[in-house]
């Protein structure tokens, strides 16, 4: 589905981005793990095309991404706030992006309506604009909005972060949910080795740039991240 | 303590994004900037020999007879123009410093600003010359003191009253009443002012009076500031109450609706935005400079042209000359989202051709001045449909300021309501058409030259296709450079 071929990303002699090869299958709940700096949302960003790669190139479902446009069709995600747009109400916001992506609003309220427990009542009817609702509100409708119109890609940056701990157990079992059906491929990067370990198939460590393991997870893989970083924490 | 706000806002200043790509820009500022100075340095010079040729009466009687009518202009325009000292407060609320020195460093800052030092250029010339003319020494000395606290005045009542857009239009319509109403004789404010601006010179003492006033506005100005600095208080953003808007009208147009959509909400529910609306409606009479052959200069068939591309143009060139950057703030958004960029420029273009034809129908009342005006204006309508939407929008792709469109919320925000970059970038928009009006003008007449100026605007129509595949292009390529700077405000 996604395939990086000697993709490096350089500010003047800095490499923040340097991953010679990486196969993300279809269908394969993905994590990506890395310290402050690693090149976790410097990769999601070239994903999405929002920055230049230095040399190599991503293909995300045979499309280069840098290239053409073909790849935004099937493609969604929430990086952060400044994929929300402030002026508008969650209703509107979520609307909008069902326009975009060829869906009425019936088809978006029966989406929404899976959701009622993960808004938790503080999101739908609110008399509020998205500027106005909290971070962690302001994270849901991101979120959520990411599912609207059957992406077969979704990328999650940080998703867990913000959080309160009621919405990020149910964000658990929703990413589990969605990395259970073979046609959706998820992304996420974490912080949080407990969260991803538990929802994500697969977790690639990232250090200033490299990847450095690459893991299918099992019951070993928490000990075996925590090793990892409080070992870099040694050096 | 002052050392340290001056370095942090002296950084703040270079390290900006705009600054780099807008440097031209800044030092073309500073050349108006610089004209405004020569200017009213020119009219603190001649003014009161101006008056004298006129034979309207004695200098300083009429200076002040229309001083309040100044005085009241200042307040608007500071109020529109004049940027809010902000250091980036809530990051010193925290910090070990006085927070009386924090407001003080904020209102001092505004006292150097280039809203109060303007006026200098004009009054300091002029009260050298009425001395030099026998008036009084002493009482020159107290008008000119008095007027000048009076200036400062306004600069702290502008401080206060930052926010209160439901006291300064009312404010400014009441101003516009008087002027009408004294125009036509019905009722004379100044006949009130003028002697108390009068009494200034007459009596020098009580030019105290107004620094009571200076005093007292500084004073109010600093407990506002003050009481106001909290993170719930001043420092907080207010929160109006949503409402969802359907628009379903506009769904007929497809995905073009669902942009326009989103446009309309932009406009209506961000300040920033409505600024740019209020001035595209001040734009409709700004045909009174030229058509009401009150300023003889400017009583040519060239000039009305130029006024028909303002007129029909203002929000087109107020409101396109920043796309993409109203849509800054989740930039990153509609470059990963299901979107063509086609679409999106196209709804863009749609809107600037729809507040042209809107504005092109309000300014029918200019048929009041000769059918040939309105039919500039229509011509004008014509070239900015055609040329102009284009080249606004061109230009758009490479300013790469980040718009906050929230910034003038509240008292302590940065408020950039209307840029005076927007104006700069308007000039090569008007030179072409006024070029073509003239070949035309002087080659075969009046009527051909309204023609040939309408007719190159069908011509840009006719290639738009072509033309916004270019301008696609351009937005392509700067996109990444645009993205960076966008992300930069946070």
């Amino acid at each position: 589905m996604i395939n990086v071929q000697n993709l490096t990303k350089k500010y003047g002699n800095k490499t923040v981005l340097n991953m010679e090869h990486l196969d993300i299958p279809k269908g394969q709940s993905f994590g990506l793990v890395g310290n402050n700096g690693a090149g976790k949302t410097t990769f999601f960003s070239i994903l999405l095309d929002l920055v230049q790669p230095t040399t190599g190139k991503i293909i995300s479902n045979e499309v280069d991404v840098n290239n053409s446009e073909a790849w935004k069709p099937f493609t969604s995600a929430f990086i952060d706030e400044s994929f929300l747009i402030g002026y508008l109400t969650p209703e509107e916001y979520f609307y909008f992006i069902g326009e975009l992506r060829g869906r009425n609003k019936a088809d978006v309220h029966s989406l929404l309506s899976q959701f009622e427990d993960f808004f938790h009542g503080e999101i739908l009817g609110q008399k509020k604009y998205l500027r106005d609702l909290s971070k962690g509100n302001q994270k849901k409708v991101g979120i959520v909005a990411s599912f609207i119109g059957k992406p077969e890609i979704i990328v999650l940056d940080e998703p867990f972060a913000n959080l309160d701990p009621t919405t990020q157990i149910r964000l658990k079992s929703i990413v589990r949910d969605l990395a259970s059906n073979q046609d959706v491929t998820v992304l996420i990067s974490s912080h949080d080795l407990m969260h991803v370990t538990e929802v994500c198939e697969r977790i690639v460590v990232l250090e200033k740039g490299d990847i450095v393991k690459d893991i299918e997870t099992s019951e070993e893989t928490l000990r075996e991240l925590e090793n990892f970083f409080s070992g870099s924490l040694a050096n | 303590m002052f050392k340290h706000f001056i370095k942090l806002q002296w950084k703040s200043f270079i390290r900006a994004a705009a600054f780099k790509s807008n440097l031209a820009f800044s030092i073309f500022l500073i050349f108006i900037g610089l004209y405004f100075c020569a200017t009213f340095l020119m009219l603190g010079v001649g003014a009161y020999f101006i008056i004298e040729d006129l034979e309207l009466g004695d200098p300083l009687t009429i200076v002040n007879s229309f001083m309040i009518y100044y005085l009241v202009a200042d307040l608007v325009m500071r109020y529109m123009f004049q940027k809010m000292p902000v250091l980036n407060i809530r990051t010193l609320l925290y910090q070990p410093i006085k927070k009386n020195d924090v407001v003080k460093y904020s209102l001092w800052k505004t006292v150097a600003s280039f809203f109060n030092i303007m006026h200098a250029f004009f009054f300091v010339p002029f009260s050298i010359v009425l001395i030099t003319q026998g008036y009084d020494p002493l009482g020159v000395l107290g008008w000119h003191l008095g007027i000048f606290a009076l200036f400062y005045a306004n600069n702290f009542l502008n401080v206060m009253m930052n926010n209160l857009d439901s006291i300064f239009y009312p404010l400014i319509a009441l101003m516009l009443a008087l002027a009408v109403s004294q125009y036509y004789g019905w009722f004379d404010i100044t006949a009130f002012t003028q002697p108390v601006f009068q009494a200034l010179y007459e009596i020098p003492w009580t030019a105290i009076l107004p620094w009571a006033l200076l005093i007292g506005m500084y004073l109010a100005s600093f407990s506002y500031f003050r009481r106001h600095m909290y993170l719930d208080a001043g420092l907080a953003t207010k929160q109006a109450e949503a409402k969802t808007e359907d628009y379903a009208w506009l769904n007929r147009f497809g995905n073009l609706g669902t942009f326009l959509k989103n446009d309309i909400r932009l406009i209506r529910r961000n300040k920033r935005s409505k600024t740019t609306v209020i001035m595209s409606v001040f734009f409709l009479f700004y045909g009174l400079f030229f058509f009401t052959q009150s300023v003889e200069t400017l009583d040519h068939p060239t000039w009305k042209v130029f006024a028909g591309i303002f007129i029909s143009g203002g929000f087109l060139f107020s409101f396109g000359q920043y796309v993409p950057s109203w849509d800054s703030a989740y930039y990153p958004l509609m470059m990963s989202q299901n979107i063509k960029y086609k679409e999106y420029l196209n709804s863009k273009w749609y809107l600037m051709l729809f507040a042209t034809v809107i504005s092109t129908i309000l300014s029918v009342w200019y048929i009041y001045f000769g059918l040939d005006t309105y039919l500039a204006i229509l011509v004008g309508a014509v070239y900015n449909i055609g040329i102009n939407s284009y080249l606004v929008l061109w230009g758009g792709a490479y300013i790469k300021t980040p718009i906050d469109l929230n910034s003038n919320k509240n008292a302590f925000g940065d408020k950039q309501a209307f840029n005076a970059k927007t104006m700069l970038l308007t000039i090569p928009k008007l030179l072409l058409p006024l070029g073509v009006y003239m070949i035309g003008h002087i080659f075969i007449g009046e009527t051909a030259g309204y023609v040939m100026v309408a007719l190159t605007g069908v011509l840009g129509y006719v290639f738009k296709e072509k033309v916004f595949r270019i301008i696609e292009k351009i937005y392509k390529k700067e996109k990444y450079k645009t993205l960076l700077a966008y992300s930069q405000k946070n």
